[in-house]
């Protein structure tokens, strides 16, 4: 009911109740600038009004005494399926099987490029509020089913109606380049191994010049010109304004940055646990990569009586000192969940800071880089004057361990992650386990 | 990575750097063997003979009692591919695939053959499909990414494929998976998928000429299918054909000459001894096993009098592997054909070296040790066509890429590498395992919400 009332207020009735926030005399990790020992952070209409030392709390903002508290800007995770419909084996919905046997690049198979994920968020995805008690306020959203899976998003994890989460759309086209096999005239369609979805992929770039060609020529003089085909797969590679290209050990990351080379379009690799071999690789390509937590482990019902290679081995050994050897290397890089849980991601970030990332470049890689990667640093990312309000306040260190969080703040809104569990099964199933408050 | 590049760097040093193997018996593989020395610099061999000045400042190798042969060509490899296998069998024409974009630099099987003195391989897309993707000549430089694999200055080619393979239509059944099967069904639907799909790339081709003489508004689409198969039309792109049976290596001739251009090579050729008077008529190579055949019906008038006879009626014949394993012995299965009709030694040698090289287009660079060709050299501590020949060192383009000494006392240390990474593994072990929790979560699964914040 008072949920109900303050969206009322919220709707009409803006200038009569406060509607600002303000942080007093927290220490603030910018991530763009310095940390500011002791600082306020006023929050209006969703917005970062103002940061700084000595600002005066305005009269109608609800106020929260930061003293022994810390303000971050709100986590990302850089590539999600989240607030997306999903299986219980993670994979996302979006994206249907494609019809049977495609018999060439011209039946545009497992292609789905056209569809926007931001048309087809959903509102109760339990997993965005568990993202959002630890810390995360956005996520880049992407369909994954398909070798051109559609347009990604980069959204907000607030729990207001999907439409006004959404920060950025499209965010770029998910490819994947795996094939099913089937070799041998194997009944599975066009295409069956890597080098046909290469091809593929290479064939729809040279028809989007010819498609753009041939539509300007039209536009210019349709009279006695044959109109050209409409096609729904090159629109959607137009509108994309990035590839995120799957790039995981060297071979691949070195294939996939001379692709993208060839193709000319900006690109975002995706996986890349063997960067720890591609740094100068990936230095001289200058291309931002989006690194996966889920470090490779060997399979828990693998064969134990299987030799693994060196390499293998060392893979598994090496591939958290992977974000380390990026941030000292100067190359763009965020962090994916990858399928995991936003504690598992954590971990696996907490991990990569024990192989020799710092907490600065860990935190920048969880907030302003996936912003800059995306295309969103000017309206997120830090906490800056004028950018979103997306906040986290912590006792403590918010990468330590056991982060203490107080409030996470998505568009301004305020919520309370539950403090931690100490008698679980008290806990009321049909209560909210996070409660929220609109401060408008 | 560094390791790599450190490699890398030193070895393109060495590779400068003059060198002369000495007082070796050296087979040149166009002419007999003689007791002399080698001379490269700049990975270009700039002298052979029984006596060979030694540049100021050069490495001398002493050879005596050791033997250099030019390094082995493999024409038919599918080794360092990846990404589900090296067909793309979906289609009967592939034309627009590259084996090129799957290259896997880190295959082992490139350093195997390496050991095996093989320098040059001929990586070729697989023979599911009537018309086959684009091949790609690499060079055995293990240690670098894949774009240093490739051949500089090799020629183009294409794979096509004749017999059972082409014709299989796939898994259709409900029980293998219910897929579309696949066109065509039989030898004579093969034969109609080359007349179609060069039908289809002269009219391509026609439509090129035409925008470029200006009678069109817009130039064609660029066709990734119809390319490359221009090119083979254009003598531009080399062809080379998995056949077996001579009837249709026939049908595969005339279509050819019927379109207008020539065949690079039949790849297994196990009946070209039938048909070797109508190959050297349409100038058509043969690329085949020394000695292995009736692995299927198609295959049961495979002879290994094949080379020899094929040879003697002037084929240009070369001996190749299609195998990991085989390729690291295509010396001995070379040799072969010396017991198998009387090749002479040097003959025996040409099939793996200069011949190859020949049916590749590639003999101005590679094939033979002669001044000015790549110094793509293997000293061997036998005579190379010897069951007991073993490679001791490989150079390619006169960087040392393969040294049996090192490989042998570096075996230790690159096991004791291994040892501390394992146990390194074993230390980091997840805390559940010692809890004795779960091991491990499935991938996307979400696990309980509390137990997550209590992290």
């Amino acid at each position: 009911m008072r949920l109900f009332l303050l969206s009322l207020l919220a709707m009409f009735a803006w200038a009569e109740v406060p509607s600002g926030l303000a942080i007093r005399n927290a220490r603030v990790v910018t991530v763009s600038g310095a940390v500011l020992p002791k600082a306020t952070v006023l929050i209006r209409d969703g917005l970062i009004e103002a940061v700084g030392a000595d600002l005066a709390v305005p009269a109608d903002a609800w106020l929260i005494e930061g003293e022994g508290l810390t303000v971050y800007p709100g986590l990302v995770d850089a590539l999600s399926t989240l607030g997306q419909e999903v299986r219980a084996t993670g994979a996302a919905l979006v994206g249907a099987p494609a019809p049977p046997a495609a018999r060439g690049p011209e039946d545009r198979p497992r292609t789905f490029s056209w569809e926007r994920i931001a048309d087809k968020l959903r509102a109760n995805d339990p997993r965005v509020e568990t993202a959002r008690s630890l810390g995360f306020t956005s996520a880049a959203t992407f369909p994954v089913t398909g070798i051109f899976a559609g347009q990604g998003a980069v959204m907000n994890l607030g729990d207001a109606r999907p439409s006004r989460l959404v920060v950025q759309s499209p965010a770029g086209q998910y490819v994947t380049l795996s094939a099913g096999g089937r070799g041998g005239g194997g009944g599975g369609g066009f295409p069956s191994s890597v080098m046909g979805v290469i091809s593929y992929i290479r064939q729809c770039y040279l028809d989007l010049d010819y498609y753009k060609q041939a539509n300007a020529a039209y536009e210019r003089d349709p009279k006695g010109r044959p109109r050209p085909e409409y096609d729904r797969a090159l629109e959607g590679l137009a509108e994309s304004p990035r590839l995120l290209m799957p790039a995981v050990s060297l071979v691949e990351i070195d294939r996939v940055i001379r692709f993208v080379q060839e193709l000319k379009v900006p690109a975002v690799l995706y996986g890349v646990h063997e960067g720890y071999r591609a740094v100068e690789l990936l230095k001289a390509a200058g291309l931002p990569v989006i690194v996966s937590t889920k470090w490779p482990a060997r399979a828990a019902d693998g064969d134990p009586d299987q030799v693994e290679t060196t390499r293998a081995l060392e893979t598994r050994a090496k591939a958290a000192s992977t974000p380390g050897l990026l941030a000292q290397s100067g190359v763009k890089f965020a962090f994916s969940s990858d399928g995991q849980t936003a504690a598992e991601m954590l971990t696996g970030v907490r991990k990569a800071m024990r192989m020799g990332l710092s907490e600065t470049d860990a935190l920048r890689a969880l907030t302003l880089s996936p912003a800059e990667i995306f295309g969103v640093a000017d309206r997120m990312g830090s906490i800056e004057k004028g950018k979103i309000a997306n906040l986290v306040v912590t006792r403590g260190d918010l990468l330590s361990e056991r982060p203490r969080i107080e409030y996470v703040i998505v568009d301004g809104v305020k919520y309370s992650p539950p403090p931690p569990p100490v008698t679980p099964a008290k806990v009321d199933a049909a209560k909210p386990v996070a409660s929220k408050e609109t401060p408008q | 990575m560094k390791r790599c590049s450190l490699l890398f760097i030193s070895s393109v040093l060495a590779a400068q750097e003059a060198t002369v193997i000495q007082n070796a018996m050296v087979y040149t593989a166009t002419k007999p063997a003689f007791v002399g020395s080698v001379a490269f610099t700049g990975g270009k061999i700039t002298a052979v003979g029984e006596k060979v000045v030694v540049p100021p400042g050069a490495r001398v190798i002493d050879g005596t009692g050791l033997h250099v042969s030019p390094g082995i060509i493999d024409s038919h490899s599918h080794i360092a591919v990846a990404g589900f296998g090296v067909n793309e069998g979906s289609v009967s024409v592939s034309s627009m695939v590259q084996i090129r974009d799957v290259l896997d630099a880190e295959d082992v099987a490139i350093y195997r053959a390496l050991a095996g003195g093989v320098t040059t391989a001929n990586i070729l897309h697989g023979s599911a499909n009537a018309i086959g993707g684009n091949n790609q000549l690499i060079k055995m430089r293990w240690g670098q990414t894949a774009a240093g694999l490739l051949m500089e200055g090799g020629t183009n080619s294409i794979k096509f494929a004749l017999g059972e393979n082409p014709k299989r239509q796939g898994n259709v059944t409900p029980q293998q998976g219910g897929g579309v099967a696949r066109y065509p069904a039989t030898r004579m639907g093969v034969e109609d998928i080359y007349r179609q799909a060069f039908t289809e790339a002269r009219a391509y081709q026609r439509a090129i000429a035409d925008f470029k003489a200006g009678k069109t508004m817009m130039a064609p689409r660029r066709d990734l299918k119809l390319e490359p198969l221009v090119e083979v039309l254009e003598g531009k792109r080399l062809v080379h054909c998995h056949a077996y049976r001579s009837d249709e290596m026939l049908m595969m001739m005339r279509v050819a000459e019927e379109f207008g251009f020539r065949l690079a090579t039949f790849q297994h050729v196990q009946e070209g001894y039938k048909i070797a008077k109508e190959m050297v008529q349409h100038g058509v190579a043969g690329a085949g096993f020394s000695d292995w055949w009736s692995y299927k019906m198609e295959v049961v008038d495979g002879i290994p009098y094949n080379m020899t006879i094929m040879t003697k009626k002037g084929v240009l014949t070369g001996v190749n592997s299609d195998d990991a394993g085989l390729m690291r012995r295509l010396n001995t299965e070379a040799a072969k054909s010396i017991r198998y009709g009387g090749l002479t030694e040097e003959q025996a040698l040409a099939l793996v070296t200069i011949n190859p090289a020949k049916q590749m287009k590639v003999d101005n660079l590679i094939g033979s040790i002669e001044p000015g060709k790549s110094a793509d050299l293997v000293i061997w501590n036998k005579p190379p066509l010897s069951s007991y020949a073993v490679a001791q060192k490989v150079f390619i383009d006169g960087t040392l890429y393969f040294d049996r000494d090192k490989d042998m006392s570096d075996r230790g240390r690159r096991a004791a590498a291994k040892k501390a990474i394992e146990d390194q593994l074993k230390l980091e072990a997840p805390p559940e395992q010692k809890k004795g929790g779960p091991p491990g979560r499935q991938p996307g699964s979400r696990g309980p919400a509390t137990e997550e914040i209590a992290q």
